[in-house]
This record gives C-alpha cells, sequence and structure tokens, in this order.
C-alpha cells in the first residue's frame, strides 16, 4: 500500500526552492497525438483503418500493412507488466532528484508492448490499467495503475507530478462575488485546499452570499492593473492554483449594439484581465512549480463553448472567449510546467441566460468539473450537454460547425 | 542446405586497437584518423592502396563517411556508412568481404571511432532514436541502463537467472581484462564487490554496465593474395549471419536475431558450437551475454545461468569468451564497442594477442547486438573466423 501524502510543511525559508525543470518534451508529430487525449483523459492509441492493427510507439505507418490512415481509437485500457526497474541513476536534470522512479515495459492488452510509469501498487509480474497523462512538460505519457483503485493510490509522489489535486493546496479563485466562484470555493476547500482567496471587486458593492462567503476574501478587480498587481505583491507566493471564474456573457450580435462599451468589457473579462493576472502571477506561480508535492501547479481558465465557434444571439461574446481561448493556448508554453486547464461550459443558469432554453450549466455543476479535471491532471473539459455537444462536432469538422452555429 | 555463396578468396587482417580514454577532447575524426594511420602502417600499404572504406560512429555527425573522405584526402570507390552500434563490427566484415570477393574494392578498411565528452553520453541517450525520444526517454531517462533493466528483470523472472549468475560474466571478464593492456578497469573485482555495487536501475547495478569512452578500432579485407604479397597474418572469414527487428511478434525480448540465424551460420561454416575455440559475444549487459549463449547454440534457451554457473569463462578457463575483458572492463568507446570482439578475436586467431593468448585459438566466432531503438536492440549479427 502507498503510504498517504504527508502534510503540508511549512516552507524552510533559507533552503534554496527546487528549480521547477521539465521531463524532455521533444516529440515526433503522431506523438503529440498522445498529449491531445491525455488532455482530454482518454486511453487511445492510433489504429490502422486498412487492417486494424494498434500502433505504439505512434508512428507515421502501418507496422502491419504498411497503411497511413492511423487515427487515434479508444482502447482497451488493460495491460500485463512483463518487467519492470527502478531507476536510480539518471543523466536527466527533471528525473535526477525524483529517483527511485519506477517504470516498466507492460503488454498492452490492445496489441503493443509500451514502456510506462509504474505505479508502486502494481504487482510484479501483475495486472494494471493504463492510463494516458500528461507529465510536467506537457507531453502525453503512459502510466500503469493497480487494475483496482488502492488506498491512498493519487498521493504517490509520481502521479502528483502528473495531477493537480487541489488538497493541501492554496488557491487564488478571482470572482468571489459570483455564484460560480463561491461554489467553486466550496468545492475546493471540500476537497481539501488549504486555502481558498476569494478575489473580491468592488467591495464597498453589496452581493448575494457575501454573508456565507467560503474561504478568504481579498480585494482582486482583474480589470485593474493596480489591483492585481497588490494582490500579486501580498499573496503572489501563496497561490498554488490559480481558478479564473471571471466568464462575462452578454447576449448580443455585431449590429445589436451601437458602440464598443460592452464589446470593451466582454474583452476586458475574457482577455485583458486574466493576461494581467497572468503578467502579475505567472513568473512567480511557476518558479514554484517543484516545490514538492504541494508545489503550484495549475491555472484553470473558463470559456464559453463559442470560443469555438460563435453563436449570432451572443456573438461578441463569443469573440471575446475566442480571444481569451488563444491566450490560454499560449499560457501553456509560458506558464511551463504550470497545467492549464481550460473548462469549456454552454449556457450557464443565470440571468444572462433566461432567453436560453435547458440544459444549462449550474454553478456547481461546473465547480465539480474542474475539481474532477484538477484530481485527474486534465488540460480540456467540457461541462454540461451542450458545450459536450459542441465540442464533439468541432473535433469532427470545425468549418461544419461554424455553418451549423452560424444557423 | 545454404545457398549463400562462400567467402572463398577472402581474408581479415591488421586488427587494430587506439587505446581508449575516458573523455577526450578530440573528435571522432581525430580517432579515426589514428586508426586508419596505425592499419596503414602495420599493413605496410599506403593511403591510397585503401580503395574501399567502411566507417561506424555516433559523434561523427554532421559529417557521415563521405565528409570523411574529404576530411581524410582518400577517393575510395567503395563506401559505406553503418549505424548499427553493437552490430557494426560483424556487419562491416561481411560487407567488405562481399565488395572484395566481387572485385569492387581490393583493399577495404572497415573502422568505427567515437569521441566521448563529460556530456557526450547523456546527449546521445537523449536524441538516440525518434522512438526512444518519443516513448521511452521521457519515462526515466535512465538510457540503455533502464531498458536493459527491464529485459534483465524479465529475464531473471522467466529463467531463474540469479545477479551471482550474471556476476559470474563480468568477475570473468575483468579476470581477462587484468592482461588487457588498453583495458581502462584494471583492478580485480570480485563477487562481493559486484554484489554490494550501487544500484543504478535495477536489478542493473553499477558493475553491469558499460563505461563510455572514447576510441577506435579498425580492420582490412582484401584477398588472401593481396595479403600474402604484404606478409600480413589473417584470419578466413567461414560464415556470416545478419538480422534486423527480429521476433517483431515477441512482447518483450528474450532472444535475438541469432536464434532465427543460427543454424545457417554453423552450417555456411561446417561446423557446430563444439568447433568454436573462442568466442567474442557483445556485452553491453551481461543478460545479453546470456541470451547470446543461448541463441548461438552454446546451450539451450533458458539455460544461460547453468551455463555460466558450470564453465570458466575466463581466458585459461574451458570457455574462453570476452578474453580482452569486453566493454564491461576495456569500456564503451560507441560504435568502436561493435569493433572490439571483431579486433580481439582476429589477434587470438592469428597469434598476435594484446596480451594472453588463448591455448589452441583457431576458430572464432564474433557476435554483435545493436540499437535499442524502443524496447529492444534491433541490430544482431554473427561471423565465425578462422586463422588462415
Amino acid at each position: 500500500m502507498n503510504p498517504p501524502l504527508p502534510p503540508r510543511r511549512k516552507a524552510d525559508p533559507l533552503a534554496l526552492p527546487r528549480q521547477a525543470l521539465m521531463p524532455q518534451g521533444g516529440r515526433s508529430r503522431a506523438a503529440l497525438g498522445l498529449a491531445a487525449m491525455a488532455a482530454q483523459g482518454r486511453f487511445t492509441l492510433q489504429v490502422c483503418v486498412a487492417c486494424g492493427a494498434t500502433q505504439y510507439p505512434p508512428r507515421d505507418v502501418c507496422h502491419e500493412c504498411l497503411g497511413t490512415d492511423l487515427p487515434w481509437r479508444d482502447v482497451a485500457t488493460g495491460a500485463t507488466l512483463l518487467g519492470e526497474t527502478t531507476v536510480h541513476l539518471s543523466g536527466d536534470t527533471y528525473f535526477r532528484v525524483r529517483t527511485p522512479w519506477r517504470t516498466g515495459l507492460v503488454a498492452l492488452d490492445c496489441g503493443p508492448s509500451a514502456v510506462a510509469h509504474v505505479h508502486p501498487d502494481v504487482t510484479p509480474a501483475g495486472r494494471a490499467r493504463m492510463r494516458l497523462m500528461l507529465d510536467r512538460s506537457g507531453q502525453g505519457v503512459l502510466l500503469a495503475l493497480p487494475e483496482r483503485d488502492t488506498a491512498n493510490m493519487m498521493d504517490d509522489p509520481m502521479i502528483r507530478e502528473m495531477t493537480c489535486d487541489p488538497r493541501g493546496r492554496r488557491i487564488l479563485i478571482t470572482d468571489g462575488r459570483s455564484a460560480l466562484g463561491q461554489e467553486a470555493a466550496r468545492s475546493l476547500l471540500a476537497a481539501g485546499a488549504a486555502q481558498v482567496f476569494l478575489g473580491i471587486a468592488d467591495a464597498w458593492k453589496p452581493f448575494k452570499g457575501q454573508d456565507t462567503l467560503p474561504g478568504d476574501a481579498v480585494p482582486l478587480d482583474l480589470t485593474d492593473a493596480t489591483s492585481v498587481g497588490e494582490l500579486a505583491a501580498e499573496f503572489g507566493g501563496r497561490i498554488d492554483i490559480v481558478v479564473n471564474t471571471a466568464l462575462h456573457i452578454r447576449p448580443g450580435g455585431p449590429l445589436d449594439r451601437r458602440d464598443l462599451v460592452s464589446a470593451r468589457e466582454e474583452m476586458e473579462a475574457a482577455y485583458f484581465g486574466p493576461l494581467r493576472l497572468a503578467q502579475a502571477l505567472g513568473p512567480t506561480l511557476r518558479a514554484r512549480a517543484a516545490d514538492g508535492p504541494y508545489g503550484a501547479c495549475a491555472w484553470v481558465n473558463i470559456h464559453g463553448i463559442d470560443a469555438l465557434a460563435p453563436d449570432p444571439s451572443f456573438a461578441l461574446t463569443g469573440a471575446a472567449q475566442a480571444a481569451g481561448l488563444s491566450l490560454s493556448q499560449s499560457l501553456r508554453t509560458a506558464l511551463a510546467p504550470i497545467r492549464v486547464l481550460t473548462a469549456f461550459v454552454g449556457p450557464l443558469e443565470d440571468e444572462w441566460h433566461q432567453a436560453i432554453p435547458p440544459p444549462k450549466v449550474t454553478p456547481s455543476a461546473l465547480a465539480a468539473a474542474i475539481l474532477r479535471g484538477l484530481r485527474e491532471g486534465l488540460e480540456e473539459i467540457a461541462v454540461g450537454d451542450i458545450a459536450m455537444d459542441v465540442m464533439r462536432r468541432w473535433r469532427d469538422n470545425p468549418a461544419t460547425l461554424a455553418r451549423e452555429r452560424a444557423g | 542446405m545454404s545457398r549463400r555463396a562462400a567467402y572463398d578468396g577472402v581474408v581479415a587482417a591488421v586488427p587494430v586497437t587506439i587505446p581508449y580514454e575516458r573523455y577526450s577532447i578530440q573528435t571522432a575524426h581525430w580517432w579515426i584518423g589514428r586508426a586508419l594511420a596505425e592499419t596503414i602502417r602495420r599493413a605496410g600499404i599506403r593511403k591510397r592502396d585503401i580503395d574501399g572504406l567502411c566507417v561506424s560512429s555516433f559523434t561523427l555527425g554532421p559529417d557521415t563517411a563521405v565528409g570523411l573522405t574529404q576530411h581524410l584526402g582518400m577517393s575510395p570507390r567503395w563506401l559505406d556508412h553503418i549505424p548499427m552500434g553493437g552490430a557494426t563490427g560483424v556487419v562491416a566484415l561481411r560487407r567488405a568481404a562481399r565488395a572484395v570477393q566481387a572485385g569492387d574494392a581490393e583493399i577495404v578498411a572497415c573502422v568505427a571511432g567515437d569521441t566521448n565528452g563529460p556530456d557526450s553520453f547523456r546527449a546521445l541517450v537523449a536524441g538516440f532514436s525518434r522512438f526512444a525520444a518519443d516513448a521511452t526517454y521521457p519515462y526515466g531517462a535512465a538510457g540503455p541502463n533502464g531498458s536493459f533493466a527491464i529485459l534483465t528483470d524479465a529475464y531473471m523472472r522467466r529463467f531463474g537467472a540469479t545477479r551471482e549468475d550474471f556476476a559470474r560474466i563480468c568477475v570473468a571478464q575483468r579476470q581477462n581484462a587484468l592482461g588487457f593492456p588498453h583495458a581502462l578497469m584494471k583492478r580485480k573485482l570480485t563477487m562481493e564487490e559486484y554484489l554490494a555495487a550501487r544500484m543504478v536501475s535495477s536489478p542493473v547495478a553499477l558493475f553491469d554496465c558499460v563505461m563510455p569512452c572514447a576510441g577506435a578500432e579498425a580492420f582490412l579485407v582484401m584477398r588472401d593474395d593481396t595479403a600474402a604479397s604484404l606478409g600480413l597474418k589473417t584470419a578466413r572469414v567461414l560464415s556470416t549471419i545478419e538480422r534486423h527487428n527480429a521476433f517483431p511478434e515477441d512482447p518483450i525480448q528474450l532472444r535475438g536475431g541469432w536464434a532465427q540465424d543460427m543454424p545457417e551460420l554453423y552450417a555456411m561454416a561446417g561446423t557446430t558450437p563444439a568447433g568454436i575455440d573462442l568466442l567474442q559475444t557483445y556485452d553491453d549487459y551481461p543478460v545479453i551475454v546470456m541470451m547470446q549463449f543461448e541463441d548461438l547454440g552454446f546451450c539451450a534457451k533458458g539455460e544461460g545461468p547453468e551455463f555460466v554457473r558450470s564453465h570458466d569463462l575466463t581466458l585459461a578457463g574451458d570457455f574462453p569468451h570476452n578474453t580482452s575483458g569486453g566493454q564491461l572492463s576495456v569500456g564503451q568507446a560507441g560504435a568502436a564497442g561493435g569493433y572490439l570482439g571483431m579486433t580481439e578475436a582476429l589477434r587470438q586467431i592469428t597469434g598476435t594477442p594484446l596480451g594472453p593468448q588463448v591455448a589452441n585459438a583457431r576458430t572464432a566466432l564474433v557476435s554483435g547486438f545493436g540499437m535499442i531503438n524502443y524496447d529492444r536492440g534491433l541490430c544482431s549479427g554473427a561471423a565465425i573466423l578462422q586463422a588462415a
């Protein structure tokens, strides 16, 4: 049995922090597919359309029939451990300070043999359950877990490197005035977060839930550089996860408004605000990414699913969401090894979506999905039926989706 | 019955080993050049007499054998560059032999050399192959130590081999190395020291690993009458085999390509394992040595552990093996590691050893193994040589 994670200790102020290094991230184009699938928490490998052979390592040509049509397909997750090693000496700067590190060769039930990270609870020569995970370089890697969950399974240091479990971590939620922010705070505290800072803009203005606020209120207005700077100066070194819940969704197409006031506000909330926050908090967060099992690990951005293709009745919001999504994608590189989790949502159950029929996403459902995404180390989640539906259409064919959404 | 033509009239000669160095500030070009110069000097020929050149190196980049011809001022009419790691020696021999036999070249110089700096090995491992970069290195980055540790673990589980069994191979080779002047490891190794050594990537410990170093090896291939006119001591090529990516259906490597081609190896040579006086295996890790004992027919599959318990693998023993000390004791000079057994075998059967002579050494088997592209070594080869 894996020992439980030791409780978070106060950092030694004299000790030099461990540098936030990453495992080697260079991959062939085909192997990038592993990361794309790991981001969604799917266990997929390339399967040859012509002959059905499963491929691994990722290839450009089928090893059986030389076919070149090798789409990624969900495959069986079972495997048997054939041989293993515990690495004690590694020349790599990331691994050498993380040894002992267990790896092995598994025979996948779907066919190929694969080198994988091996959880300590997998028995020698035993059965395993495979998952595709993102490592700290953001690349997809294979992980062999015990066939059934074991006690403290996800507390293993190797697993903590690949996940962003909020337990024991300190979290900033940017918008504590919103129901979403408050729900996210409740959910993360219930999951064992050490502390939740709730950003409150314009504190003099009353808001719903202010008397039962979970976590610690801190002044934060993402539209104000001074406010963001002050927050970073005071709390920056204590934040392990950022959950940006600032979501500003307003109806209206380009000709429904007579000026740019509202469009600017949407860009401010979806793009400039998060950019300002990333500039203020990013360097500190990144530098603390290797700070033990409770080190800084994740940045969560929420995007309306309109970011993928606009809905004409929310078109300007869609433009701002697309800008925010583009920022999220570039933050993946800029903040690495901090994981950037993008949560896509459809219509929310709020005052701005009264004219939209259900299904709509409640703040608590969105908060629960974010928690799950962090725990499983995902990079991309779609929350609610509408977002999942649009996401599937987008993966099928983005150009067709744009026409469909245009109505 | 093999349909392959024999290597009649072709001989190998002038084995050269340039003493290895742990780290070198020189380049692969420099090491290869030194080996060629020494070969030419010892053969009593001129540089332009070499009209065939076969090169192997990991650290020659961005050059290949092509760039080397200009660097060294040579104009060969036959040129080859073999990127097969530990199988290069055997493969170079068999290609050169056919070129000479067919008259495409008169004298082929086969040479392998590499330099080694403090970060060379890590850099080589990090970018070794596409599959390794995609699917091996990101998993602990232990390089070949990690890959062979996994194979060793599987072999131990399957066939009951123990660390003591692997120790017998390493200890005997160290014993051999004590008489070999160029070995980098010059201290006797005991079973106790082997077993107590620091674990590198379990079950592979310190003395299971070769020491990367700089060095070069070379030999010449020519017709027997050419060699006779030069007054050289030579060895005939009785047979060779080569195989790549053998048994891809095996989920984990417990055998190499030799197992597929062994019958032909002995049939072509007209001999059996009992007719082999000395064996040079590719010894990047002792588990691979044990597999070669099995796959080359010296014992049955799975009997490797029992074989090493019941044989004396030293120079003076009943089964002389890796008589220079092998890479485990001499060092692994990159691609030259794939030549080490070849040059040592040539010296032993032509009666020109650098250390002690193996008694009655007339027929030698040299085996090569190379390139962990992903989870297993892909290249295997072997050659049987006999004193002319």
